[in-house]
């Protein structure tokens, strides 16, 4: 474990919590430096929601230490919300209210008053496109929008640490990739920011560094590129059209001695290159090319947070999903 | 960057009370933008006035006016009917996580379920006016004092704020909304039905008047028809305040312990 120091907005130290024999949270240890973006990276169930939930005071653990802004969430809870904002599945949002007056309403219960929530919920509104929208019910507005105004709402009293849980789930890639403008643009202006996220792709694009919860447990941290070298270099990717061939393609990938390779549901085989590289791609070309294959889109990519997951826990992120998800309103 | 909450907050009871308005207001602000709500507090119970008094009353003996009769019992069993607002509220905020951002947030948290039933009074009180009205123009007319009037507004509110409790510990407990759909309003029925709202308890046979007699809600119904026709209330004004009491001694900690574990 890396020793915290005051610059980190987030310190978390052996954080247990367990709801009967499930182990939520089982010794987790954290610590996000301030003004940088922690990725919680993991699928249902891991954990992820259950740390949100410690870190913003909503439930408190059975053991361990959560730091935030410099306060501890189990001693000073109070403190710790006057100084942090929570959004992600567009929940703050109220349908019946207009976006300004959901914007209003957060205002006034975080003690702003009358004036200030106004002007307040004004620059929110333009600084998050939705000016226009502003008189509109909120029921009315799309799933992109509303994960807008469900940020815009965690903003109100300028949080000095920021958790989005989930901020894209179940949004089409378009309202995904505005989203993550909107994110990006967020951090550059200096919020600490911690994300949880099921989209690899997410953590890689908006992370500066990256853990994986698997089972209550940190298993890989590091950046983006670290977590990429632990897969072991680049991999041989290629296509099998034809269902029938795809045992063949394995046998004969297998037959050049490499690490397991591994097959998806849609013909899509991977092999680890190691420290070969290129060799290994040449390799791969001969061996199906005797066995009389035709792969589709062969080439040697860099690993991507898939991979790292899978060589990870031996398991495809998506696989092992269960109850842990909130329930996801889509459209708002 | 610095938060905009830094300053010390003001006071904890003034911060309470200021919470628990911004509460209710927006509370009180969904209720008359959702059809459905006002259909379900408002329109319904108006539709049991017109029914009760040009269907069914005409075969109901009582003695007087029916119509002085009927109202009373409409507004109680209204009350009971109008917290199933209370409860699906609750669970609807629990279900999508609203409940949750708000005690994220440095507000009192008192002011989540304090809000809510505020909110619910403050309507429950609209829709007695507004039965009173409609019951006015069918020719129901208070025949006490304005003392005894007020008196029946200040019970007819209570019971709806006691029922109101039940609801909510019940929202919070099923934390679903279509648990609530099917469970939430079931329990009113016999309790409203078998009382003496649209019928004299004495009609029933004997085993159902012992329940209907000494239930609340026929005890405040009848306390609201003595307030309204001027008779006297005899024991039912103690009785109907300690049912009220009872229900709320049980029910208030049993709602702020949901809602804690919530």
């Amino acid at each position: 474990m890396t020793a915290s120091n005051s610059d980190d907005a987030i310190v978390v130290e052996g954080l247990r919590k367990h709801y009967g024999d499930v182990h939520a949270l089982d010794g987790v240890d954290l610590h996000v430096p301030r003004g940088s973006v922690l990725g919680v990276l993991g699928p249902n169930g891991a954990g992820k929601t259950t740390a949100v939930k410690v870190l913003t005071t909503l439930i408190q653990p059975d053991a361990g230490r959560a730091i935030v802004n410099g306060i501890d969430v189990v001693k000073d809870p109070a403190g710790v919300r006057r100084s942090i904002g929570l959004a992600g599945q567009s929940a703050a949002i109220v349908e019946e209210l207009t976006g300004r007056e959901n914007l209003e309403f957060v205002g006034r219960l975080f003690h702003l008053g009358k004036a200030r929530s106004k002007a307040r919920a004004q620059d929110l509104l333009e600084q998050f496109g939705l000016t226009d929208a502003a008189e509109r019910r909120a029921k009315t507005y799309s799933g992109g929008m509303a994960r807008r105004l469900d940020l815009a709402a965690s903003l109100v009293a300028r949080p000095d640490v920021l958790f989005l849980d989930e901020p894209t789930t179940g949004l089409d890639p378009r309202a995904r990739n505005d989203m993550w403008g909107v994110i990006r643009e967020l951090v550059a202006g200096g919020t600490t920011l911690l994300l949880t996220t099921q989209y690899l792709e997410e953590a890689d694009e908006l992370a500066d560094n990256i853990v994986v919860f698997d089972r209550g447990k940190v298993i890989a941290e590091g950046t983006s590129d670290d977590l990429k070298d632990t897969v072991g270099g680049d991999v041989v990717e290629f296509t099998i059209d034809d269902a029938n061939d795809r045992e063949a393609a394995l046998a004969a990938v297998r037959s050049i001695d490499t690490t397991d390779p591994t097959l998806t549901d849609t013909g899509v085989i991977t092999v680890r290159a190691g420290d070969r590289g290129s060799d290994r791609l040449v390799e791969v070309v001969r061996a199906l090319d005797s066995a009389q294959l035709r792969p589709q889109g062969l080439g040697l990519r860099r690993p991507s947070l898939d991979d790292v997951f899978l060589a990870l826990t031996g398991h495809v992120a998506e696989e092992s999903a269960d109850s842990e998800t909130a329930t996801e309103r889509v459209g708002g | 960057m610095s938060a905009l909450t830094d300053m010390p907050s003001r006071n904890i009871v003034r911060d309470g009370v200021t919470d628990t308005l911004v509460m209710t207001k927006r509370n009180l602000l969904v209720w008359i933008r959702v059809p459905a709500y006002i259909m379900f507090t408002l329109v319904q119970p108006i539709m049991f006035v017109l029914l009760f008094r040009y269907v069914f009353g005409g075969a109901i003996p009582v003695s007087g006016h029916y119509v002085d009769y009927l109202v009373p019992g409409v507004i109680g069993q209204t009350m009971g009917f109008g917290s199933f607002g209370t409860a699906i509220a609750l669970a609807n905020e629990l279900q999508k996580g609203t409940i949750d951002r708000l005690k994220a947030m440095p507000m009192a948290r008192s002011a989540v379920l304090l809000g809510r039933l505020a909110a619910d009074t403050l309507r429950m009180t609209l829709v007695t006016l507004v039965l009173v009205g409609v019951g006015a123009a069918m020719g129901f007319r208070f025949h006490g004092g304005v003392l005894d009037a007020i008196l029946m507004f200040v019970y007819a509110v209570l019971l709806g704020l006691t029922i109101c409790t039940v609801s909510a510990f019940i929202g919070l407990s099923l934390k679903d909304e279509e648990a609530v759909q099917g469970f939430g309003l079931i329990w009113v029925f016999p309790l409203t039905f078998v009382s003496s709202a649209f019928v004299p308890v004495r009609s029933m046979p004997g085993w159902l008047q012992h329940f209907a007699v000494n239930q609340p809600f026929t005890q405040v119904i009848d306390c609201l028809r003595a307030f309204a026709s001027g008779d006297p209330v005899g024991n039912h004004w103690w009785v109907s305040l300690l049912w009220m009491a009872g229900i709320m001694a049980l029910f208030v900690p049993l709602a702020v312990r949901a809602y804690r574990r919530a």
